[in-house]
């Protein structure tokens, strides 16, 4: 445990450039939910740098790991197994520990367990398709779960989005709040979807992808991917509208 | 040459998705079983402070249409002005507020609901107060990177004409836009995606 007091300064500028656009037109539904006028810029206050945290005791033994989280009687749902794990910096490359993570994602076929989903793939009896952890004392974190499929999503007639798990972060401060998607490599699908291509860097599109990390794969049992994941920098408050200084 | 500067980039953000509840909300889209609650629900206990108010809204997309499958969460102070979260260095918040609530649109109505309190003035950087108001962040499926916004009180007109962050918006009738508009303990805050009436959102 460290005696540091929490940090209190405000976040970095978010980059704009690097993050996605509001307006993607390939990706259609972006067209009528994308505000059109410029957003007002401002550096953060209170409301922004303070955030919810989330304590250990909110988690269940079972929560990161979707294998047993939905079994029915002991079985494992259908699919590649495989282990997620990784890191949660900020942009200073300082961990962030005991961030709330949450993930989501379809079953083996591309199935999502949802009342509003209509693909034909079937529904895994032993699979439900969430999970959440917290992040330890190097912002370190892994769950398991099956390897998700493609599935093809109604935007143009031969849309398919490639195999992709859901991320919903929370920092230490709410301005840091983050959801995002991770990807697999060597998945070609990966370069055909419109909602990566609303990330215009591509560079950028390299960051959601996670490496196969064979090191971390339990041989006989599962397969690894590694997803280190970077929240919004805080300002050190040295000197910070001070004229004595700190 | 010159040392190099070694920070990292923000992790790209991409949509939530249509199914986002699986992940966030799961008891609420059926998936029932793996959490025994969903998170942020209940942003009070029976002792918490301050006066209890409700707030509810819609958020509407270029057509006018109420969407049905966006996520709402909200952050806010307690009745002193105090925030739950250890980066608070001002003093200890209200332990039965959270200050923090989540709450999908309503599949049907598209209508999002918090059951909350009040909350106290919280100081701006430079010490001046800002009126009373709720941070909203804003997931759906179409929204490539989370918009976040604010509520402030249609009640409180004298600290909104005083507020530091109000009083930077140019064009003086979207104001309008961030005030939640009054009927008994209730407070209705629709928000504008696009058109005449696009609510500020910020980059902050």
């Amino acid at each position: 445990m460290s005696n540091q007091k929490p940090e209190t300064g405000a976040f970095f500028q978010r980059d704009r450039n690097w993050q996605p656009d509001a307006y993607t037109p390939k990706y259609k539904t972006s067209i009528l939910r994308s505000p059109q006028k410029p957003l007002l810029s401002l550096d953060g206050t209170l409301s922004e740098i303070t955030g919810p945290v989330f304590g250990h005791n909110i988690l269940g033994e079972l929560d990161n790991d979707l294998l047993l989280n939905f079994s029915k009687d002991g079985q494992t749902p259908v699919g590649e197994r495989i282990v997620v794990h990784g890191r949660v910096l900020d942009e200073r490359g300082v961990p962030v520990k005991g961030a709330l993570i949450e993930f989501w994602q379809a079953n083996a076929g591309g199935r999502y367990r949802h009342k509003k989903e209509t693909y034909l793939a079937p529904l895994d009896p032993n699979f439900g398709g969430c999970g959440r952890t917290i992040t330890d004392e190097n912002g370190g974190y892994c769950f398991r779960t099956v390897k998700p499929g493609a599935y093809p999503w109604p935007n143009g007639v031969n849309d398919w989005r490639p195999a992709h798990i859901h991320f919903s972060l929370f920092g230490h401060g709410f301005s840091q709040r983050l959801i995002t998607q991770m990807y697999f490599e060597g998945d070609p699908l990966i370069w055909m979807c419109p909602i990566v291509q609303s990330i215009g860097d591509k560079d950028a599109i390299n960051q959601l992808i996670a490496p196969l990390d064979m090191a971390s794969a339990i041989p006989m049992d599962s397969l690894a991917y590694k997803f280190d994941i970077i929240l919004r920098g805080r300002r050190s408050t040295l000197f910070e509208n001070r004229r004595e200084g700190n | 040459m010159t040392q190099p500067l070694t920070y990292f980039k923000e992790t790209p953000s991409q949509t939530a998705g249509p199914y986002v509840h699986i992940g966030c909300t799961p008891n609420f889209s059926g998936l029932e079983g793996v959490f025994p609650a969903d998170l942020g629900t209940k942003m009070l206990s029976g002792e918490a402070e301050g006066k209890r108010i409700i707030i509810r809204g819609r958020v509407l997309d270029g057509t006018g249409a109420p969407i049905k499958d966006a996520l709402v969460e909200i952050w806010q102070a307690d009745a002193k002005g105090l925030y739950n979260s250890p980066t608070e260095h001002r003093g200890q918040a209200d332990p039965n507020f959270t200050g923090w609530g989540r709450c999908p649109s309503d599949m049907t109505s598209g209508e999002f609901v918090f059951e909350t309190i009040k909350p106290g003035q919280v100081p701006f950087k430079d010490g001046r107060l800002m009126a009373p108001h709720v941070t909203l962040w804003i997931v759906a499926r179409g929204i490539n990177i989370g918009l976040q916004t604010r509520m402030y009180f249609s009640d409180e007109e004298k600290a909104n004409a005083d507020d530091p962050i109000l009083v930077r918006i140019e064009h003086r009738h979207r104001v309008s836009t961030l005030i939640g508009t009054k009927s008994g303990d209730e407070y209705t805050f629709d928000i504008h995606l696009q058109g005449d009436n696009e609510t500020v959102f910020f980059d902050i």
